[in-house]
């Protein structure tokens, strides 16, 4: 059901951890599903320095977060921004779509770093940024219908 | 580690035991003839029909007119639901909260044709009280419908306080045995009970087979129509290789298995509660299956675990939302009061006839590392 990229950074996840100094922090849930994920950044001249991440989540959660990290590290704010869940997806080899939400999640939590870091810095926070970084804050669970397949 | 491959999900389904595909092998190609047709090659067909008739029957304490073969489980409780519920034409039925789908899904169908369906809740344990049945009773109830073990948690319910109650008040009961059946005891008569569906496939039978247990005198309407096979109850020609499997997997199964079994799930249970920080047993400390456990650790998700425990060669399964299509939690742990979160880093292990204690020895470790790596990557895990 998994790529062989999703495994891989499934069971060898890059930058695991947290950051006592961390600029900027972003803490998401999912709102799908109640996953969680923090993810915090060191910046340097407007470069991510450093990133560390930790997940509480399915596979898919655990890998796009790790390749997250990976892409977004060494990139400037505006270049971490760009990072879209499409290029996590694809970087990845794909994900089964009742999984690309989690992909999600990853993405909104680098978008809360970046926006904790530029509000901590009293910095002018792009509209778009402010934006999402509202959205993410409004969402609540959903809740659909149960369809496991009992056995 | 080692490259072991330990199956702990006999809950879903069983590998066909060597014995069992011994006694099916005759009825492809040798002894292939319809159990219908008049001549020798029928006739040796129908005897093998019906030697596994009496076979299961006699495991049930059931006559072996009373056994009507199947498809298995879903078609058994289909055929119960429906064919009670179209027989009697109206009326109200009691199910429970934690059935299997295939109890549930058929109800809401009855629901939306007019028949009124109470699902009584369970305690923390995943126990239905018999006095909630008794209380659910009302003039216009037709049928009771309450499983015996429950799939997921492996709680085992009290049928024979269930069967007082609806002999008492003249409603038919009917229960989901695909779980229990030769794990714990059933007794059609002791337990008063009208209808039974059981199935092969978690008894190390083929899938795809599974039968009915219809008392003497009970009416319900075929939802098969076509020939007159099984006393016009169930059309289409018998799957007699797969019922001669059924009933040498029924005849094979027994208590001492069971016993041993339950000993090593013991074992399993015992080390993880005292080996992992942070672990709840769901279910019933006893009155639950020999071969279930399930557990929820805390702060990590259950698919996480169960591919983390797949890449060790541990087979093991989740009622995580994660691992559904819809992304909701099992309706099963809700049902016990557990919260979402709870039911997040769900894990069900359920054992059978090849585990040795050394795969269990070597499934406990597995555990523990995999929780322990999970929960490193974890923000609720601060350690
Ligand atoms: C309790 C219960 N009922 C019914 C079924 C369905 O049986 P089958 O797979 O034979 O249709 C199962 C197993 O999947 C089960 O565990
Ligand atoms: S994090 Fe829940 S499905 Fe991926």
């Amino acid at each position: 059901m998994y790529s062989k990229d999703v495994m891989e950074h499934f069971m060898h996840p890059r930058n695991v951890g947290e950051m006592p100094d961390a600029d900027g922090v972003g803490e998401v849930g999912n709102p799908v599903c109640g996953d969680i994920m923090w993810i915090y950044i060191k910046v340097k001249d407007d470069r991510i320095e450093d990133i560390k991440f930790k997940t509480l989540g399915c596979a898919a959660a655990i890998a796009t977060s790790s390749k997250v990290t990976e892409l977004a590290k060494g990139r400037t704010l505006d270049e971490a921004l760009d990072l879209s869940n499409k290029e996590i997806v694809e970087s990845l080899g794909g994900l089964p779509p009742v999984k690309i939400h989690c992909s999600l999640l990853a993405v909104d939590g680098l978008k809360e770093a970046i926006h904790d870091f530029l509000a901590k810095n009293k910095r002018p926070i792009p509209d778009k940024l402010e934006k999402e970084h509202q959205k993410i804050k409004a969402e609540k669970c959903e809740t659909g219908s149960h369809d496991h397949n009992d056995q | 580690m080692d490259n072991r491959r330990v199956y702990l999900d006999h809950a879903a389904t069983t590998p066909v035991a060597k014995e069992v595909l011994e006694a099916m092998m005759p009825y492809f190609s040798e002894k292939y003839g319809n159990a219908s047709s008049l001549h020798a090659f029928g006739r040796e067909a129908k005897d093998a029909l019906e030697n596994s008739r009496e076979k299961i029957a006699k495991k049930l304490n059931a006559a072996p007119e009373e056994l009507l073969f199947t498809s298995g489980g879903t078609e058994s409780n289909n055929l119960a639901l429906k064919g009670i519920a179209q027989n009697k034409g109206k009326g109200h039925i009691i199910t429970c909260k934690i059935e299997h789908s295939a109890i549930l899904a058929p109800c809401r169908l009855l629901e939306k044709q007019g028949f009124t369906v109470t699902y009584l809740g369970v305690d923390k344990y995943g126990t239905v009280d018999p006095s909630d049945v008794e209380k659910a009773v009302r003039d216009d109830t037709i049928l009771v419908s309450i499983g015996h073990a429950n799939n997921e948690i492996g709680t085992v319910q009290d049928l024979e306080a269930i069967g007082k109650i609806t002999k008492e008040r003249g409603v038919l009961f009917h229960t989901d045995a695909c779980q229990s059946f030769t794990k714990e005891g059933i007794n059609v008569k002791k337990q008063n009970l009208d209808l039974v569906s059981i199935n092969s496939h978690k008894i190390y039978g083929p899938k795809g087979v599974g039968a009915l247990f219809i008392r003497d005198g009970v009416k319900i309407s075929s939802q098969l129509q076509g020939g007159e096979h099984e006393k016009n109850l169930r059309a289409g020609t018998e799957n007699v290789s797969g019922i001669a499997g059924f009933a040498k997997a029924a005849e094979i199964a027994g208590e001492k298995e069971n016993a041993r079994v339950l000993e090593l799930r013991k074992r399993l249970i015992k080390e993880i509660l005292f080996g992992v920080e942070e672990v709840k047993l769901n279910g019933h400390p006893e009155k639950r299956l020999c071969n279930n456990s399930n557990f929820s650790f805390n702060g990590i998700e259950g698919e996480s675990i169960l591919l983390r425990l797949d890449m060790l060669g541990v087979a093991c399964s989740t009622a995580s939302a994660c691992s559904s299509h819809s992304l909701m939690p099992s309706h099963v742990l809700l049902a016990t009061g557990m919260k979402p979160e709870e039911c997040h880093g769900s894990l069900r292990m359920t054992l059978g006839r090849d585990n040795t204690k050394e795969d269990i020895d070597y499934a406990i470790s597995a555990v523990k590392e995999e929780v322990a790596n999970l929960r490193r990557i974890s923000p609720f895990w601060r350690k």
